[in-house]
């Protein structure tokens, strides 16, 4: 049995450019910076667009499926106390160059699989809603 | 976007004149300083020269940078404790991996900035750590309050994913599951390390180490176990580097540079990068290749960077030593990568048995072998010469940088 994260979760910085998305979790939604021009997610967010430098970017809801690119099951003791987690690279199904790392959470080790798919779910901590990921039914 | 010169590259200019390196130790208690103008006296000695030569300096990083005893001091200091007069000085974190530093110095060499620059490497993580263990990137805080994290840390602090180790691991994983990577064959790099680790009065592990040795270390990080990750310790390296037209007074060959690779053409973060596979190793090296004739089957050693075995199979296929994917064949059994083998890799046992040196102890060893002073571990290839080409790179993930070294000028 794996634990869902780390002992303790060390926590963002919510300045203007990231607050929306350590917040997005809220409501249940995982939102991403997105060109309103080209429709190219941007992320980590950043002033404007990298494709068409268009500077009409804004957060946009997405479907919070994605796909494990890799993982690694971590038994270190950077932070004392933790039991081992699971640490992933998911890719969004809207953008798969896009990444995220989170945790796999509510899934055992020997059952995930690169390449399988995955939704959001959120951890609640002080005032940021973590995105971690979990098995789901693959609907592509 | 070519790295290819349209004269000849200016870094050929430069030589690497003299090395030095201080004791070298999991924990000697000596100060960052000390140990650095050890290391500088003595490749400022081995180049011929005195103090009073030297009009250059750079480091990387220097200023505090990074968790205790990584960063080295910084320049300044290293000036005003050797009483240094300086026509260029430079020093920092971001560039081509730890190379930067002499790479900056090879450019100013060659634009006549400077004749001889000091560039220097000192690490005392060893003491710095004490018997607690490696730290994680960015620290575990400590008192009261959860700390808050900005910048690229943000996105993989939260996660736990707060060690090079985790992301290396990621990396691994991927290659396990793209190439089918073995643990026996990863195990090749650290057996191979160790080998010749006992052959270098300087390195940190010594003690035999078999298959059955690395198979049963504890996980840090699947797939990586402890004798997958380097061991932090104390020591300093330096070398010279001079302008080309005084290597006929060296009383020892030339090791001239005959091309950097420093290019970064994908995303630069580790879990953006376009192949994750590969990352900036793949640009470094590519950019180097475009900037000489030399080619791969001309390398007669290899020193490449080993802060975790992953990152070494990874340079193998970016240096194009052997085709994507197909690292793991070729160093299985060890024979490709031993000193008799077709590509001798890490002679002075690298960092996961030399010590953490961070990248300078591969660049300081691809002199001893090219300038054939290597004992009982020199390489000699068939035919029953020394090495004449040896290819360094250090860095993983989205910081790479290679060199291209030759003996004598070219």
């Amino acid at each position: 049995m794996v634990a869902n994260g780390p002992m303790l979760r060390l926590l963002p910085r919510l300045t203007d450019d990231v607050a929306f998305f350590w917040t997005s979790g809220e409501d249940g939604v995982l939102r991403l910076l997105r060109c309103d021009d080209c429709g190219f997610y941007i992320h980590p967010p950043g002033p404007v667009c990298p494709r068409c430098l268009s500077r009409n970017v804004e957060p946009q809801a997405v479907s919070g499926r994605g796909h494990v690119e890799t993982f690694t099951v971590n038994y270190q003791q950077w932070i004392p106390g933790s039991d081992p987690y699971i640490i992933a690279w998911v890719s969004i199904d809207e953008q798969p160059d896009v990444r995220l790392t989170t945790n796999l959470v509510d899934v055992e080790p020997d059952d995930v699989r690169i390449g399988m798919a995955v939704r959001v779910l959120f951890e609640h901590a002080e005032d940021v809603w973590l995105p971690l990921f979990t098995p789901a039914e693959d609907a592509s | 976007m070519s790295a290819r010169p349209t004269e000849e590259p200016l870094e050929r200019r430069a030589i690497i004149s003299g090395i030095g390196q201080s004791d070298v130790g999991r924990r000697l208690g000596r100060s960052e300083l000390e140990l650095t103008v050890d290391a500088a006296l003595a490749a400022i000695a081995d180049a011929g020269l005195t103090r009073d030569d030297i009009d250059g300096i750079s480091t990387y990083p220097g200023m505090g940078a990074g968790t205790p005893g990584f960063g080295g001091p910084p320049t300044p200091e290293v000036q005003d404790a050797l009483g240094l007069s300086l026509n260029w000085h430079d020093g920092g974190g971001e560039g081509p991996a730890q190379m930067r530093a002499v790479m900056a110095a090879a450019l100013a060499v060659a634009a006549g900035l400077a004749r001889h620059v000091l560039v220097y490497r000192t690490v005392t993580e060893g003491s710095a750590q004490g018997t607690g263990g490696r730290q994680p990137m960015g620290g575990t805080g400590g008192g009261g309050s959860v700390p808050r994290f900005g910048s690229f840390m943000q996105w993989s602090l939260p996660y736990g994913a707060v060690s090079a180790a985790n992301w290396i691991a990621m990396v691994g994983q991927r290659r396990v599951h793209e190439f089918g990577l073995t643990r026996e064959q990863l195990g090749q790099i650290a057996i191979n390390g160790r080998r010749n680790a006992a052959l270098n009065p300087k390195a940190v592990y010594t003690d035999p180490m078999s298959m059955d040795d690395y198979l049963a270390a504890r996980i840090i990080t699947t797939p990586l176990c402890l004798f997958d990750c380097d061991a932090p310790c104390d020591g300093s390296t330096a070398v010279i580097v001079s302008h080309r037209d005084v290597a006929g007074d060296l009383d020892h060959p030339a090791v001239q540079i005959n091309a950097l690779g420093t290019a970064l053409r994908g995303r630069p973060s580790w879990d953006q990068f376009d192949d994750m596979t590969t990352m900036a190793a793949r640009d470094a090296a590519a950019s180097m290749w475009e900037r000489t004739d030399l080619t791969p089957a001309d390398v007669d050693t290899a020193q490449l960077y080993d802060g975790f075995s992953v990152l070494t199979i990874v340079w193998l296929e970016a240096m194009g030593f052997c085709g994507r994917g197909e690292s793991g064949p070729f160093i299985e059994g060890g024979a490709n990568i031993a000193r008799d083998g077709v590509l001798p890799l890490n002679t002075a046992g690298g960092q996961l048995s030399g010590g953490r040196l961070h990248g300078f102890s591969l660049i300081h060893e691809a002199c001893v072998q090219l300038r054939g002073e290597g004992g009982p571990r020199q390489v000699v290839r068939p035919g029953g010469r020394n090495p004449e080409v040896a290819a360094v790179a250090n860095g993983g993930g989205p910081i790479a940088g290679t060199m291209l070294l030759t003996r004598g000028i070219r």
